[in-house]
């Protein structure tokens, strides 16, 4: 059953909270030391909350959109008196004073937090295996890892975990842990969602998303969780979009193009896509084409320059977001002689090495002398990228690739190669630098049996069209891919 | 992707370099660690190299993904004063999530210079 | 003047830029809404952005950027598209350990402020930026390099900063100071800012260098920080100027450094060289947006800006026809209003500017402009002598009225000249020897005799008479005789 028609039942009295976020709390108590999706289970208050929203529902109340439904978090979305760790010792019982904007919207909304969900360090990988509380395993198949840095939130709903969760793009880390998970995730337009909460790892390009088992449920959790946030300088000044509204409305007149670049085709395009994701790409591409969409291949350039870029732009955003962390108001600290040493003493022993690497590269990159060679360039990067999008959005109202190269990789394959590991995100930080949305539907499985995500790229706030060509890609499937509720 | 051997690189990014941008942002490391991110750090640079190729001149950077301007807050205080119970309790709840302190104070063990 | 008499050292000019921050006067910080107030219990006036908590994000405050325009107005600056940086090093009192400031695209950008000799001194740039906490170092007698440790107060972490960047346009410490209340003066005037140096809502970092009379290139700087009054600025300016010269004439060199002026000890030291210089890494602040004042706003504000004390000074001395120099006084105590009402009224400017500036150094009270212009107008109508006049001025500050009452109730009458005529010649008769000495005496014998008997006539007439009337019949008599 999906949440959306969960949620009716709550409203309507037909289920309980409470029962739901039991039958959760069960399949986590199963399931969760093989899968270690989460670092925090919030049971004792999510079946409070469960009861608090049912003796409402009793009084004749509405919760709200999302009433009764567990959501799971990334940890890096402060919880007021909850941990929130980033999946770095360097938080680790650190209880945030406030709670993320999200956080606030979930509960109006009728929402009941189930967890904080296991997540590369501050964000940074894509395999989940950069977390300071162990690595999470791919439910469906623990030998493989889930994709990153949100494998937490993707496992949690793959598993059957939560119906629903949400986890932070950067370049890449919804969609692609969507995708080696077979679940639908999605990274809104820069500013749709507010990020006041969101603890930051590359501030120009961060945005939180919804991960659910089928489009509609994605869509309702989007609509949740987006419109204007004064609190959030970035946000986008308009509403949440109607997205629910135009699920059933197929694609029937709208022109699609491949990108040729990052789906491993044409004379231009990146290496390393295995043959069945590629198939499965086209397969989808005719799905959209059966259902009335023009489908074409067409080039976006400068889109293998992203990688270049991206490595730049988020470590030389990150080394400066992630200076505070530095032992004197929250957090760790390993005491010294002075200030300067136990800054650096509680810096060493609190962060992983993948976030000491970006934070030495972004300090690299901005640092006299190699600022215009590096960021300055990445900047300009960034602009040719956006200019090549708006060409392509000039002949397509969609874009379509791969979500990832490959299926989910085996644990420990690329965790000493950095580069090999970045290139997982090829296909996915495009968006990020352009701030466009994106979206992963599964589609199908590769020769391996693993789940093959197709990315759907739309234009900034070309959200409705972009789920209207989901709806129509799941509906090929048969819908409500990962789901064991 | 263009092969990157003969593109000009910015320089090889080295030990010394490593050190450097350790000490900037308070990272201690240990002579191996140096020597292993020097090559990875490298490596990464490398693949960055082929931005260097690209021409340019006269592209104007992009640092805001949104074309936003003049996002304002009005100048009301959004939090209460002291005697506010939920402002109290904020407060309490932030010294109580600090490493140390002392009278209301966050509590540092000594600040060798003055701030540059 | 000579830079000579402005540097205080034979054959050498100093040259002085400075850097004042000054604290915007709102009521929420530059980023958030946690209250900027002096003063509050540690640890209070903060919220998540201003503790920089993680996933706390910056919103421009409004007003803030408002009161940078109107400072960039009032120093004729260009005010500008702008953008926020982030300057990039760690330091306990900073609690993102990176300042939101701006870099390379400053709110206002040139511009100049007139000293009120009428000197232009000008002006770098006026950006916006965040103050920091404050530490308290313990133990070690409060020193920050014996301490044993320190204790860090966030509330004045995020208050809205505008950093206003001189030209080094200043020639000495008296033109330092003078920049400096003009400066604070004109802050103070449009609401900007409280100045209040003793608080620390201002500060001054001060650039010097010195260099041979007659050169034209600039000396290596040294930048002197921790002034905190314009007594010490001047004091700082006069040591640091000092020992470079010295340096000099030892033939040794200025290195640039950052210096700490000791106020107890009366002397700059060594905070780092330029060599330590920090590598800041600049970078655009992604989490803030442009700033792009339309010029619908910026009209706006110029509209709604009170008069500057320069503008007043130059209104003032066209209408008293005197320097802009000579107005600054009654400026400066805000009575230029009173003195042009005054004037308008028909009141002699002369002796208007004479009251100003001798009479109403604590304020003008209930006086009104039509009460002072009457007053002068009784003054100058030889109704009242001077002295009478200060009296009665003075009863109107403390509780208003007609001056012609106040006047009547004081018993001043003007005395008739016939009178005054008849003191003069007994007065002559009674004291021979002096009246030889003023009639035969030199220029200056003549003044000193002419005070005698004017004095002589105030005691008997219990200072009713005219003083210069009785200067007029010595005059007359001394040449008719
Ligand atoms: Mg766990
Ligand atoms: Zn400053």
């Amino acid at each position: 059953m999906s949440a959306f028609s969960l949620a009716g039942s709550v409203r309507s009295g037909e289920r309980t909270a409470r029962s739901i976020v039991e039958e959760h709390l069960a399949a986590i108590a199963d399931g969760e030391t093989e899968i270690n999706a989460f670092n925090l289970v919030m049971a004792d208050s999510a079946l409070e909350r469960a009861d608090r929203l049912d003796a409402l529902v009793a009084k004749g109340g509405d919760p709200g959109p999302l009433a009764g439904i567990p959501v799971a978090l990334k940890d890096n979305m402060c919880t007021r008196g909850v941990p929130t760790t980033c999946g770095s010792r360097i938080l680790d019982g650190w209880r945030p004073p406030y709670n993320a904007t999200v956080v606030e919207r979930l509960n109006d909304a009728g929402a009941v937090l189930l967890g904080k969900t296991n997540m590369d360090e501050f964000a940074m990988g894509s395999s989940t295996e950069n977390s300071a509380f162990g690595p999470t395993f791919n439910p469906c198949d623990t030998t493989r890892v889930p994709g990153g840095s949100s494998g937490g939130s993707a496992a949690a709903v793959a598993a059957g975990f939560t119906p629903l969760s949400l986890g932070s793009d950067t370049g890449g880390s919804i969609r692609q842990p969507a995708a080696l998970c077979g679940v639908v995730g999605v990274k809104p337009t820069y500013g749709r969602v507010s990020r006041y909460g969101l603890v930051a790892f590359a501030s120009s390009l961060d945005q939180i998303g919804p991960f659910a088992n089928s489009v509609v449920d994605a869509a309702m959790l989007l609509e949740v969780i987006a419109g204007h946030d004064p609190m959030d300088s970035t946000s986008i000044p308009a509403a949440a979009p109607d997205l629910l509204g135009v699920l059933d409305q197929g694609v029937e007149g709208l022109r699609v193009g491949i990108i040729e670049e990052i789906s491993g085709s044409g004379p231009t395009g990146l290496e390393g896509f295995s043959p069945d994701v590629q198939s499965r790409l086209a397969e989808a591409a005719e799905t959209l084409a059966a259902a009335g969409a023009t489908v074409e291949k067409t080039s976006v350039p400068s889109t293998v320059f992203g990688l270049s870029a991206y490595y730049v732009i988020a470590p030389a955003e990150a080394s400066s977001n992630l200076a505070r962390f530095d032992g004197v108001r929250f957090g760790l600290r390993v005491d010294a002689e002075n200030t300067v040493d136990m800054n650096a003493a509680t810096r060493t022993a609190g962060f992983g090495d993948e976030v000491k690497r970006r934070i030495m590269l972004g300090t690299y990159a901005l640092s006299a002398g190699y600022y215009d060679a590096y960021y300055g360039k990445s900047q300009k990067v960034r602009t040719l990228i956006v200019e090549d999008f708006a060409r392509a959005y000039g002949s397509y109202d969609l874009l379509l690739s791969p979500t990832a190269p490959t299926t989910a990789f085996p644990i420990g394959e690329k965790i000493d190669d950095p580069m090999l590991m970045y290139l997982s995100d090829v296909c996915t930080i495009p968006s990020n630098l352009a701030g466009h949305p994106a979206m992963s539907v599964p589609f199908g499985v590769g020769d391996d049996g693993l789940p093959v995500g197709v990315q759907v790229l739309a234009p900034a706030n070309g959200e409705a069209s972009m789920f209207r060509a989901a709806a129509v890609l799941e509906a090929a499937t048969g819908g409500l891919t990962g789901s064991t509720t | 992707m263009e092969p990157e051997a003969e593109m000009p690189t910015p320089g090889r990014i080295t030990r010394d370099d490593v050190a450097y941008v350790a000490r900037l942002a308070r990272l201690n490391l240990t002579d191996a660690e140096l020597e292993g991110f020097t090559g990875q750090l490298a490596d990464v640079l490398d693949h960055v190299a082929d931005i260097e190729a690209l021409a340019l001149d006269g592209v104007v950077p992009t640092s805001h993904p949104l074309p936003l301007s003049n996002v304002f807050r009005a100048d009301e205080p959004a939090v209460g004063s002291d005697d506010d119970a939920d402002h109290r309790l904020f407060c309490e709840e932030v010294l109580a999530a600090a490493p140390a302190f002392e009278e209301s104070r966050f509590r540092v063990p000594p600040v060798l210079g003055e701030a540059p | 003047m000579s830079p000579e008499t402005c540097s205080g050292i034979d054959g050498w000019e100093v040259v002085i830029g400075l850097e004042v921050h000054a604290e915007l006067a709102t009521a929420t910080k530059l980023f958030s809404g946690a209250r900027n107030e002096f003063g509050g219990e540690p640890n209070t006036q903060v919220d998540p952005v201003s503790l920089g908590l993680p996933g706390s994000l910056p919103v421009l405050n409004e007003k803030a950027v408002e009161l940078a325009i109107r400072v960039g107005l009032a120093l004729n600056c260009v005010v500008q598209p702008s953008e926020f940086a982030r300057k990039n090093y760690f330091y306990p009192d900073m609690p993102k350990d990176f300042q939101i400031s701006q870099f390379d695209q400053p709110i206002n950008g040139e511009g100049w402020l007139e000293l009120p000799d009428g000197r232009r001194i000008g002006i770098e740039r006026a950006h916006l930026e965040e103050d920091t906490g404050k530490s308290t170092h313990v133990g070690g007698g409060g020193r920050i390099h014996e301490a044993s440790y320190s204790l860090v107060d966030y509330n004045r972490a995020g208050v809205p900063l505008i950093e206003i960047v001189g030209k080094p346009d200043l020639r000495s410490a008296d033109d330092a100071r003078a920049y400096v209340s003009e400066l604070r003066a004109i802050l103070v005037t449009i609401g900007a800012s409280d100045g209040k140096m003793e608080e620390g809502s201002m500060r001054v970092d001060c650039n010097v260098s010195v260099r041979p009379v007659g050169e034209e290139e600039l000396g290596t700087r040294c930048e002197v920080k921790n002034i905190n009054s314009l007594r010490s600025l001047g004091r700082a300016i006069a040591y640091e100027s000092r020992r470079q010269v010295d340096l000099i004439t030892l033939g040794q060199k200025v290195d640039q450094q950052t210096r700490h002026w000791n106020e107890e000890e009366g002397r700059t030291h060594t905070l780092r060289s330029k060599e330590e210089a920090f590598d800041y890494r600049y970078f655009p602040e992604p989490d803030l947006v442009p700033v792009v004042p339309s010029t619908e706003w910026i009209d706006q504000i110029r509209m709604a800006m009170p008069l500057l004390p320069g503008e007043r000074r130059h209104r003032l001395a066209e209408e008293a026809d005197i320097r802009p120099e000579a107005a600054a006084l009654a400026v400066e105590r805000g009575l230029d209003d009173l003195a042009l009402a005054a004037m308008d009224l028909g009141a002699d400017p002369a002796r208007v500017l004479v009251h100003v500036e001798n009479n109403l150094a604590d304020g003008q009270g209930t006086l009104t402009a039509d009460g002072f212009a009457a007053l002068v107008a009784m003054e100058t109508g030889g109704e009242l002598t001077a002295t009478q006049a200060k009296t009665v001025l003075a009863d109107l500050v403390s509780s208003g009225g007609d001056p012609a009452l106040v006047a009547a109730a004081h018993g001043f009458e003007a005395m008739e000249s016939s009178e005054l005529e008849g003191l003069v010649e007994s007065l002559i008769a009674d004291h021979p020897e002096d009246w030889e000495a003023f009639v035969g005496g030199d220029e200056s014998e003549r003044k000193k005799k002419s005070g005698f008997f004017v004095g002589q006539i105030m005691k008997t007439t219990k200072g009713q008479a005219d003083g210069r009337l009785v200067n007029e019949i010595l005059e007359r008599r001394s040449t008719s005789r």
